[in-house]
Formats: structure tokens, sequence, C-alpha cells
């Protein structure tokens, strides 16, 4: 392991190349990130806000929208769930963004000694955080409103991994997005058609669930999500240091 | 400390720097003139691997830029157009979180340290966004040096500061070079540059068109200098 040497007059310099010490900045890096966009959230409560009061609005015009009968309620749950999930996390994902762009802090971000990919990871697990807190704030409400018990393990589980999905797509697109003028119409145009294996995968998997099927009908949807989830995972920690680069 | 070599920057068909040479000693403090467009901003980007330079050599503290940008970077402090700074986070919580994101060791101490050297220790627990255009550029300044870098950018740190602020920047960059550290600012105040700064440097068409060094021109020659140079 090479001795950690340090240069000569400044702070945090530390040069220490072991993997472990690496490993600890990188780690360090991504749980700031998230600390910080938290942080900002609970204070602000701009994208929470926003992006809550649009999914409890979209389950409220559907409710009315199709007056369902029990059967025909547990048919549609989980396209339901899945669609106001999707647009209401396209709302949170834009304006993530945004923030950092709006005020140029996406250059402080790109300014620190960091592997890039950790300015990713920081980012879309601080989405995926604000994507779980709305999900388990819609999923009682839509419960209560189409009388459907939507607490199944196997549908939390569809809902995590499918949620993981959408995120890691979703923000490698929105950094991309955010360099353009017109960022709130190309991110949607960009995302929906790059997250449709993983939606109707989990729509599937959803369906499979609510209603009581077997697991070796829902395994396949689930496996899909799962292959989905890790591949693009991947392209993102390759490529993400390349879409913020001016 | 900073070497560039035949830098060009093409930005789609139009170049904007073409072919720039430029040298900074370890503990120089040089200032960058020029009139709008003419590449100041561009350049410190590329210094900052913000950017990538489409040919030409660059090196910070000895680190080729883009292939050790990591490295680079970790040596390197930037105060540019716009604070970098989240509204909805404190003085405090702007600086820790940059803190967290260079590794500074004792990070709360040296908050303290540099808050107070900004004159922003009373504000700390305040928003962001509730601060003046000075404040936030006092504290910009304060998240540059926060990891005490041995190269600090200055991208017109005195745009949109009143006179008191200019002056209270002034005695922070001054404080900045009186530390030993490698200070790059670009300007357009001609009076300030020359009131700062050891060497002007003066940016034309993509090219550094002339060089000064303090005590080699008056200050009062520095006007017709430069609109010669930025003519030509």
């Amino acid at each position: 392991m090479p001795e950690a040497a340090s240069l000569p007059g400044t702070l945090g310099a530390v040069q220490d190349l072991s993997f472990g010490s690496r490993l600890r900045g990188y780690l360090r890096a991504i749980g700031a990130v998230v600390w910080k966009d938290l942080a900002a959230e609970l204070r602000s409560r701009e994208l929470l806000g926003a992006m809550l009061v649009f999914a409890l609005l979209v389950i409220l015009i559907f409710n009315f929208a199709l007056e369902l009968d029990v059967r025909a309620r547990q048919t549609v749950t989980s396209g339901v769930l899945w669609a106001t999930f999707t647009f209401a996390g396209t709302l949170g994902l834009n304006r993530s963004m945004a923030i950092e762009k709006d005020r140029g802090c996406l250059d402080g971000l790109l300014l620190a000694p960091v592997d890039r990919s950790a300015l990713y990871f920081g980012k879309m697990l601080g989405n995926l955080a604000s994507m779980m807190i709305v999900e388990a704030i819609v999923l009682p409400v839509y419960s209560v409103l189409y009388s459907t018990n939507l607490f199944n393990p196997g549908l939390l589980l569809v809902i995590l991994l499918g949620s993981i999905g959408y995120t890691v797509v979703g923000t490698l697109l929105s950094a991309m997005a955010v360099q353009a003028r017109t960022r709130d119409v190309l991110l949607p145009i960009l995302l929906f058609p790059v997250i449709l294996p993983v939606l109707v995968a989990a729509v599937k998997a959803s369906t499979g669930y609510l209603q009581g099927l077997e697991a070796v009908d829902i395994l396949p949807w689930l496996n899909l999500i799962i292959v989905f989830d890790v591949i693009f995972t991947a392209v993102a920690f390759m490529v993400f240091d390349y879409v913020v680069e001016e | 400390m900073i070497e560039v070599h035949g830098l060009v920057k093409v930005f789609g068909l139009k170049p904007i720097l073409r072919g720039l040479d430029l040298r900074l000693d370890e503990g120089e403090f040089v200032a960058l003139l020029g009139p709008n467009g003419a590449g100041k901003t561009t350049l410190l980007r590329i210094l900052a691997s913000l950017s990538r330079p489409t040919a030409g050599e660059v090196k910070v503290g000895g680190h080729p830029l883009p292939a050790r940008a990591g490295e680079a970077r970790r040596i390197l402090g930037v105060v540019s157009h716009q604070p970098l700074l989240y509204g909805d986070l404190s003085a405090e919580e702007n600086l820790k979180f940059y803190g967290r994101m260079y590794g500074v060791p004792r990070l709360d101490q040296r908050i303290a340290q540099v808050l107070k050297t900004v004159g922003l220790w009373p504000r700390r627990r305040d928003l962001v966004r509730e601060f003046s255009r000075g404040m936030q550029q006092r504290l910009s300044i304060g998240r540059a040096i926060l990891h005490d870098p041995l190269v600090v950018l200055f991208d017109e740190p005195h745009t949109g500061l009143d006179q008191e602020a200019s002056a209270m920047l002034d005695e922070v960059l001054q404080q900045v070079a009186a530390r030993g550290r490698t200070v790059l600012m670009t300007s357009h105040d001609l009076t300030r540059a020359s009131d700062l700064a050891e060497r002007i440097d003066i940016l034309s068409k993509g090219v550094i068109a002339g060089s000064y060094r303090r005590g080699e021109i008056a200050a009062s020659e520095l006007p017709e200098i430069y609109r010669e140079v930025t003519r030509a």
C-alpha cells in the first residue's frame, strides 16, 4: 500500500491512494450530496410538496373518473399507481437537477475532487428518497380511496425495485436535459421511452401480486426489473462524467 | 503552478482561445484583463477542469488536464460569477457540505476560521437566500478557500459588489496572496487589478497579447496600454 503523503499547505489533500481510503472518500461524497439534498428539501419542501400534491390529485381524479367496482379496481390498481409514481417522479427529477443548474451549483459539485459518478449516486439516492416518501404517503391514501389493501410485501418489493430503475435512468437523463432550455418538456420525452421496459414489468408484477398469482408467474417480470436496474446503474456509472461535461 | 501551452478552445465553429500560452509560478498573483468575449471565463473553466481544451497542454500543480483533473481539483479553489451556494442551506451548512466533499479534516474548526475570515461568523446560521450579493460573494470566497487550496481562480469577483463589499473582498484577496497562494483573477477593473496583482496579462483575440509586471508600467499608463493592445 502506498504511503499517505500530504500535499503541503492544503487541507483535505491527503493523497492516500489505497483502495480503502478512496472508497471512504467516494462514500463520503455520496453521503454529502444526499445530506445536502434532503436538508435543503426539508427546509423548502418545494420538491416534495409539488410531487405529493400532484400524486394525490392524480389518484383522486382516477377515483372519480373510473367509477370502478371492487373487481375492476384490483385490475387497474397497478396501472394507476405506476402512472401516478411516474408523473410525480418526473416533477421531482426535473426540479432536483434544476436547483443545481440555476444557481451554478452544478459547477460547485463538479469542482469537487471526487469521481463524478459519486455525484450521480448522491443525486440518485436523493431522488429515490423523495420518491419513496411520496410513495409512502400515496399508498395508504390509495388503499382508503379504492378500498384495496396495498400492503403486500411482494408489491412493496416491486415498488422499491421499480422506483430504483426509474430514478437510476431519470437522474442520468435529467442531468442531460437540464442543459437544454426546454428541459421541462425534454425530460419526459427522453425518459418515458427508456423506462418503458421497467414500467411494463413493474405493472405486470404489481398486478400479479394484487391478484395473488403464483410466484413462478411473477418472477420473470421481477427479474426483468432487477436486470434493468443493474444494467442502467452500470451505464450511468460509466457515462455520467461525459453527460455533465461542457 | 499553472502552465498553458498552445491552448485552443473552439465552440462549434467559433474559436475562442487560439493557441494561448500562460505561466504562473508558485505564489504569483496575476490579473487577467480583456474585453467581453475575449475568452477569460473560458480559460478559467478549462483551468478548473470544467471544460475540456480542444487542443494544447494545460497543467495545474503539475497535473495535466483533463487526464489528472481529480488531482488538480484537489489543490484548486474557484470563485465564479455565480456563488455556487445553496439558498436553502445556512452559511455554515453550505461550508459543511463542501468541506465533506473535499474531505477537510477538523471541519467544524476550519468552518469557524473561514467564516471569521470572510466576516460572516455572526450570520453563520442564516439561510444563504437571505444574504445580500456582497455577503454571498464573501461566502463564495469562504467556500473556495475552505480546503486551503494552493491555486485560487477568481472570475470577476468584484462584479455587482458595492464599495464596502469590494474593499472587504480586496482584503480577503490580499490575505490569500500573502499566504503564498497562486492567484489568477479576471477583471474589467484596471485600477483594482493594478493595485492587487503583481502581473497584468491582457487577453485579446484568444491569446495573451500583453504581459506587464508591477513597476514596469505606471498605473496611469495602463488604460492607454489596454486600449492599444485590445484594439490591435
